[in-house]
């Protein structure tokens, strides 16, 4: 898999050069601006980009700018961006045109290691990854919804499914049983009054209901 | 001996300077008056003969009282450097006002709204007084025997005179002094509130001074170690992944040296957060304070309207009193929920922090019973900026803390 990579730190860049190649990945081009990494994808075409958000020349949202420039143009692009912090308007811009591809990490996490690796294979797969201090902080904000109607343990699963986790992956993490999850996730569906006829949007929608983006 | 002398003339220089100054001064009013009676004769007498004179008539009878209020600060200058130079006494300028002050201001007849004019004014008579009454002693004390130098013997004895004019300077420079004490400088209130202003200026410097550091720190700790610490935990995580089949106790090693990596990585961003985060700077408060929100232990909702951004360092004690307050009420309050309101109403800044706890807090000196030394340190920091705080914390709850901020401190 082709990977292109924009972190302005040498050091970092190199350490992730070599975690990505170690880890299988093709990293076609290493980057240090927004500028340089649409430059690189226009020529390289890649099947991801990692991304941090603070870069030159203005040291603020350059990344941002530039991985949404790259969910427009290039929507088979997966985007994995990674943050010093976490600003839900960098997530809902992310997330607001497709939950799909798109990656919201704390820049930490690339040091564990293997999570890191596992959540960006799930985003070039088309799955999402949120960092789980990403979704604490757009809870705060939720206006009273019908998302105040779901149990905590509901909200659980539906927290995990906003960071991307399949059921199984659900399941695993609240060490539970693959049945008692899709009960969980049913019973958020109807809460949430999803219709059975949206099958295969009703854990998008319910993902963009938790998270506050008005589903499109 | 030397000194006495030395200190004598320099009184002396003193009044013989200061009766110049009042010549000039008389100089110019002469000039101004007749100047004036001029311009009206000219009008009034020989009117018509061409309008560039009376226009030129005009404008030197309108603008004669505020050269003469001109003249008057500029010889009020010349006075204070003559203090300052001669005497040894330094007297600060009064507030004063310039042409372009007026033309700021829009409005023309400032100078005789500020006392300074008119002190000063009293002054150049007061001076003039003083200063030429001495002159006319030291000169009278120094030459009275030249009219009667033809008579030797009384020439002679009125010789011992002189020695009156050491005493005549002093008294005259004693006088001079408090005359320009009490009129030159600025007021007794003036000095004051100047004195407010300065405190109150270097107060904001060093408080915006202190804010600006933590900035510092925070990029110099981001650019720096925690790149480093990222680098290094990446690559304990790496050989962690391909030393599956290494012998146990290395594996192990490098286990617990990969898992400490990840928690100094961890306390370090938490040390950056308390520092100065850097979303406060990059996105503001509405930015920082859902991070703390969401990392509060009891839910928080949160509601931040600020149109308009507030100062770095407004902004930074406002952040901060959110924290303190939110970590007070995990620790202290039982609380079951927290709400935070932050808005921008005017130049004000309220903050509002409100939590259903068992309440009893309050800004106590006893050390950090009831959050008292947290509470008590947000106290200060918010009146570091001329904010005030605010907790109403009845026992039994609820606890209500508010803050108020200029924002543009």
């Amino acid at each position: 898999m082709r990977v292109v990579i924009a972190e302005d730190s040498v050091l970092l860049r190199a350490g992730l050069t070599t975690l990505l190649t170690n880890a299988g990945f093709d990293v076609v081009a290493a980057v240090g601006d927004g500028a340089a990494l649409l430059r690189a994808v226009e020529e390289h075409r890649p099947d991801a980009v990692v991304v941090d958000v603070r870069m030159p020349p203005t040291h603020t949202d350059e990344g941002i700018r530039a991985a949404l420039v790259i969910r427009r143009q290039h929507p088979e692009v997966a985007v994995m961006v990674l943050s010093q912090y976490v600003e839900e308007r960098y997530a809902t811009d992310l997330l607001s045109t497709r939950t799909s591809g798109v990656g919201y990490l704390l820049k930490d996490r690339v040091a564990q290691v293997s999570d890191f690796l596992e959540a960006l294979r799930r985003v070039i797969a088309g799955g999402t990854a949120l960092d789980p201090e990403v979704i604490a902080q757009l809870l705060v904000r939720r206006p009273s919804d019908p998302l105040d109607r779901l149990t905590p343990r509901e909200l659980e699963v539906l927290r995990l499914m906003a960071e991307g986790r399949s059921n199984s992956g659900v399941a695993e993490q609240l060490h539970i049983s693959q049945s008692a999850v899709e009960k969980y996730v049913s019973s958020i569906f109807t809460k949430l009054d999803l219709a059975v006829a949206d099958a295969d949007h009703r854990r998008v929608l319910a993902v963009l209901r938790f998270i506050g983006v008005s589903a499109p | 001996m030397q000194r006495w002398l030395a200190e004598t003339g320099r009184a002396a220089g003193s009044v013989f300077a200061g009766v110049f100054v009042a010549g000039l001064t008389a100089l110019a009013v002469m000039v101004l008056f007749v100047s004036w009676i001029w311009s009206f004769a000219a009008l009034f007498v020989v009117a018509g003969l061409s309008p560039i004179y009376d226009v030129l008539w005009i404008t030197l009878i309108v603008a004669n009282p505020w050269l003469l209020w001109w003249i008057f600060d500029r010889l009020g200058d010349v006075h204070r450097a003559r203090f300052r130079r001669i005497l040894r006494e330094p007297i600060p300028d009064p507030p004063q006002v310039t042409f372009r002050d007026l033309v700021r201001l829009r409005n023309p007849f400032v100078p005789w709204r500020m006392p300074s004019t008119y002190r000063q004014f009293a002054y150049h008579v007061s001076g003039a007084v003083i200063n030429g009454l001495g002159a006319v002693l030291m000169l009278t004390c120094g030459l009275a025997w030249l009219p009667v130098i033809s008579d030797w013997w009384l020439s002679l004895s009125l010789v011992p005179l002189i020695l009156g004019i050491p005493v005549v300077a002093r008294g005259a420079v004693a006088a001079d002094r408090a005359a320009g004490r009490a009129l030159l400088g600025p007021t007794k209130a003036q000095q004051l509130s100047r004195r407010v202003d300065d405190l109150a200026r270097s107060r904001a410097e060093v408080v915006a001074a202190t804010d600006a550091e933590r900035r510092r720190i925070e990029r110099d700790l981001h650019d720096g170690p925690q790149q480093r610490l990222v680098s290094l935990a990446m690559n304990l995580g790496m050989a962690r992944e391909r030393l599956t089949d290494e012998s146990p106790p290395l594996r192990a090693a490098i286990e617990s040296a990969h898992e400490e990596a990840l928690a100094a990585l961890t306390e370090l961003r938490q040390f950056v957060r308390e520092l100065h985060p850097a979303v406060l700077n990059d996105r503001g408060l509405d930015a920082a304070l859902s991070g703390i929100a969401a990392r509060a232990p009891v839910p928080v909702r949160l509601t931040v309207d600020i149109p308009v951004r507030c100062s770095p360092t407004v902004e930074a004690i406002a952040y901060f009193v959110v924290s303190e307050a939110l970590t007070n009420v995990a620790k202290h309050a039982q609380a079951t929920r927290a709400d935070v309101t932050v808005e921008r109403v005017g130049d004000q800044l309220f903050v509002s922090v409100i939590d259903d706890g068992r309440g009893g807090a309050r800004l106590s000196d006893g050390g950090g019973v009831d959050g008292g030394t947290g509470l008590r340190g947000l106290g200060r920091r918010a009146a570091a900026v001329d904010g005030t705080l605010a907790i109403q914390s009845p026992h039994g709850g609820p606890t209500a803390i508010t803050v108020v901020l200029p924002c543009e401190s």
